[in-house]
């Protein structure tokens, strides 16, 4: 049943999920034109959230605290990167190291020095009736958790709201001239805060999934530079919801070769493999950045 | 909005409020506050030992890689590699030492630092090809080679360089010839942090008396003012900046081998590089100042080092008072420390 094919596929979309969900919010972030490198914090946060309220509420209560830690984040960022225009860059690195020391110091003192003994309950993969039995596409994109389904659903959900609707008008428009946005009546601050808000959720679910989806457990620092791959992946996927869900699953596939090539039994070192997605992003930096334009406000710190 | 112009006053309001938070909650965690702060007033500046030993100690490496950093960000250029350049650095200076390690210690320290910073310059370049020639935005690239340097460190410590009877994921301890001397038999204090003070006092003059260090703070302060009113090719600067900036955090990598933990191993750095940050951010990019604030964190790195043995206090609390004082400092001077160089 399972051939390396199916399991490749399923690794990939399941490495994927928690990337391609921290990184639709953040290409709503940046369409607004603030850039959240704090977004690797956030989904951090999120992860310890999730652990925190599975330990008392179940998955749901897992996925909640999760969102809801996320979002007290972001909001700190917004807080300082929106209403004292504090420089983007300087402050997403204090937000991420705030997190560390944060989750790092809940962690042990909660749940002690150990902590390795503790599991929480997972959601596992709920196949989805007709659709799980395509053949080779049908495991890898539809034996998942629901979470991955989520995932999904807001693929084309962002990309309407963004490009169909006047709020997502007013968002890209904030990105690309916010003086002439807020000439045209449009509430810039309030806007970049919702928008903020936004990714903060998502980047907590994102954590939230590899906690409750994933790994089952929490570790210190265990986000790994996912919100700065999140990042990247924003870039690739060109600021655009589909490019990103696209540039998600090429990342994805990326740290799932590894299992593919472990099992093939080559004899290559495995730091090799963990260190690809890294090389991976900057490849793909090179290959696209100078071909592809961000958001014209994007990171600058316009004074009022 | 009244909040931008007083931004001092919410800038030490943030201190405090900041300060009582991680007060309230190891209280509400269960732990002995008090005990907590004693212990971190014993460890960084309670006698004599624990300022030679521990804070100076601590301070060598958040020194030179705040310099590091200081001299990166003076010249627009957002270094958050330091950490990879550092491991970088550390691994370079370790395999010389191993290699070489019946040359005498004349020859074979000055030889592993000199390595150290050329290794670690090389990590850096590598953003700043990334920078220049491809407009990729440094804090990511610098960020993803923080990993990618781990890695190589993971690999090289259980595999080709890896102890002799293969148990440990550590490289074999280097040879005394390759040891940085110390102030004196009772003190952990060595050489290293000499070097340290004497880089920042260099830099300082360098970045204040000579016309590179004219162009770099040009360059730094408004980009295009220095590109046309100044003739100065602003990508040049930027680019030997981050050479810089990695050798010295690749020497800091190398001096922490020969002077504290005489071996390679994975968690060799707790994090210098990114509280780097904090010390460079702090002394205001002043690469004198950069000697205080380093001494500052050694002090807060040692003492919670005693917190956390004494009073049961995690120490990566730290991470939390730093994340704190920069988030405090880059209210109280917004339009300061980061001109409007570098978004790529």
């Amino acid at each position: 049943m399972s051939s390396p094919a199916t399991a490749f596929l399923e690794a990939t979309v399941r490495t994927a999920t928690p990337l391609a969900l921290a990184a639709l919010g953040e290409v709503v972030v940046e369409r607004a034109g603030i850039l959240n490198i704090g977004l690797e914090g956030v989904i951090l946060v999120g992860a310890f959230g999730a652990l925190v309220g599975a330990t008392h509420a179940g998955i749901v209560g897992g996925y909640a605290a999760a969102i809801g830690g996320g979002i007290a984040l972001a909001l700190l960022f917004a807080a300082f990167a929106v209403a004292f225009r504090a420089d983007q860059i300087i402050t997403g690195t204090a937000v991420t190291l705030l997190a560390v020391g944060l989750t790092g110091t809940l962690y042990r003192t909660l749940y002690g020095v150990a902590g390795a003994a503790l599991s929480i309950p997972t959601s596992g993969p709920k196949p989805i009736p007709w659709l799980s039995s395509l053949p080779v596409l049908g495991i890898g994109f539809f034996d998942q958790p629901i979470v991955t389904y989520a995932a999904y659903a807001f693929v084309p959900v962002v990309w309407w709201w963004m490009f169909r609707t006047h709020g997502g008008l007013a968002l890209r428009a904030i990105g690309e001239a916010p003086s002439a946005a807020s000439a045209a009546g449009i509430r810039i601050d309030r806007v970049r805060c919702v928008a903020i808000a936004f990714g903060g959720a998502m980047g907590g679910l994102a954590g939230g999934t590899l906690v409750l989806a994933q790994a089952g457990t929490f570790a210190e620092g265990m986000s790994a530079g996912r919100g700065f791959i999140a990042i990247a992946i924003v870039v690739v996927g060109r600021w655009n919801p589909i490019g990103v869900a696209l540039a998600a699953l090429l990342f994805g596939a990326a740290s799932a070769l590894q299992f593919l090539l472990q099992a093939l039994g080559l004899a290559i070192p495995y730091q090799l493999f963990l260190a690809l997605p890294y090389v991976l992003t900057l490849a793909a930096l090179a290959g696209i950045a100078g071909r592809v334009r961000a958001p014209a406000s994007l990171a600058k710190v316009e004074q009022p | 909005m009244n909040v931008q112009r007083h931004s001092r006053w919410v800038a030490g309001g943030l201190i405090v409020a900041m300060t009582v938070c991680v007060g309230v909650l190891l209280r509400a965690s269960g732990l002995d506050v008090a005990s907590a702060l004693e212990a971190l007033a014993r460890g960084s500046f309670g006698s004599w030992y624990s300022i030679g030993s521990g804070t100076l100690v601590r301070a060598t490496p958040l020194i030179l890689t705040g310099l590091a950093v200081a001299v990166a960000f003076r010249a627009g250029v957002f270094n958050i590699g330091a950490e990879g350049q550092f491991l970088i650095g550390a691994a370079g200076g370790t395999a010389i030492a191993l290699v070489f390690s019946s040359l005498p210690s004349i020859v074979l320290v000055p030889g592993i630092l000199i390595v150290g910073a050329v290794v670690g310059s090389l990590w850096a370049w590598i953003a700043a090809v990334l920078r220049a020639r491809f407009h990729v935005l440094e804090v990511i690239s610098t960020i993803m080679l923080n990993f990618i340097a781990a890695y190589v460190v993971s690999y090289l410590v259980r595999g080709p360089m890896q102890e002799p009877t293969h148990i440990y994921p550590q490289t074999a301890s280097i040879s005394a010839a390759a040891r940085l001397p110390r102030f004196g038999v009772t003190t952990r204090l060595h050489l290293g942090f000499a070097i340290g003070v004497a880089a920042c006092f260099v830099s300082w003059w360098a970045i204040r008396y000579t016309a590179g260090g004219f162009r770099l703070r040009a360059a730094g302060a408004n980009p295009d003012a220095a590109r046309s009113a100044g003739q100065i090719d602003v990508g040049r600067v930027a680019t030997r900046a981050f050479l810089v900036s990695g050798a010295l955090a690749g020497i800091a990598g190398a001096i922490e081998v020969c002077g504290v933990t005489y071996a390679l191993y994975e968690n060799i750095s707790p994090g210098y590089g990114y509280t780097a940050i904090a010390v460079a951010l702090l002394a205001r990019l002043n690469a004198g100042a950069v000697v205080g604030t380093g001494i500052l964190f050694g002090a807060l790195e040692a003492g919670a080092t005693s917190m956390q043995r004494d009073a049961g206090v995690p120490s990566v609390v730290v991470s939390m008072v730093e994340a704190g004082i920069i988030l405090a400092l880059v209210v109280a001077d917004r339009a300061r420390i980061r001109p409007d160089a570098m978004t790529g």
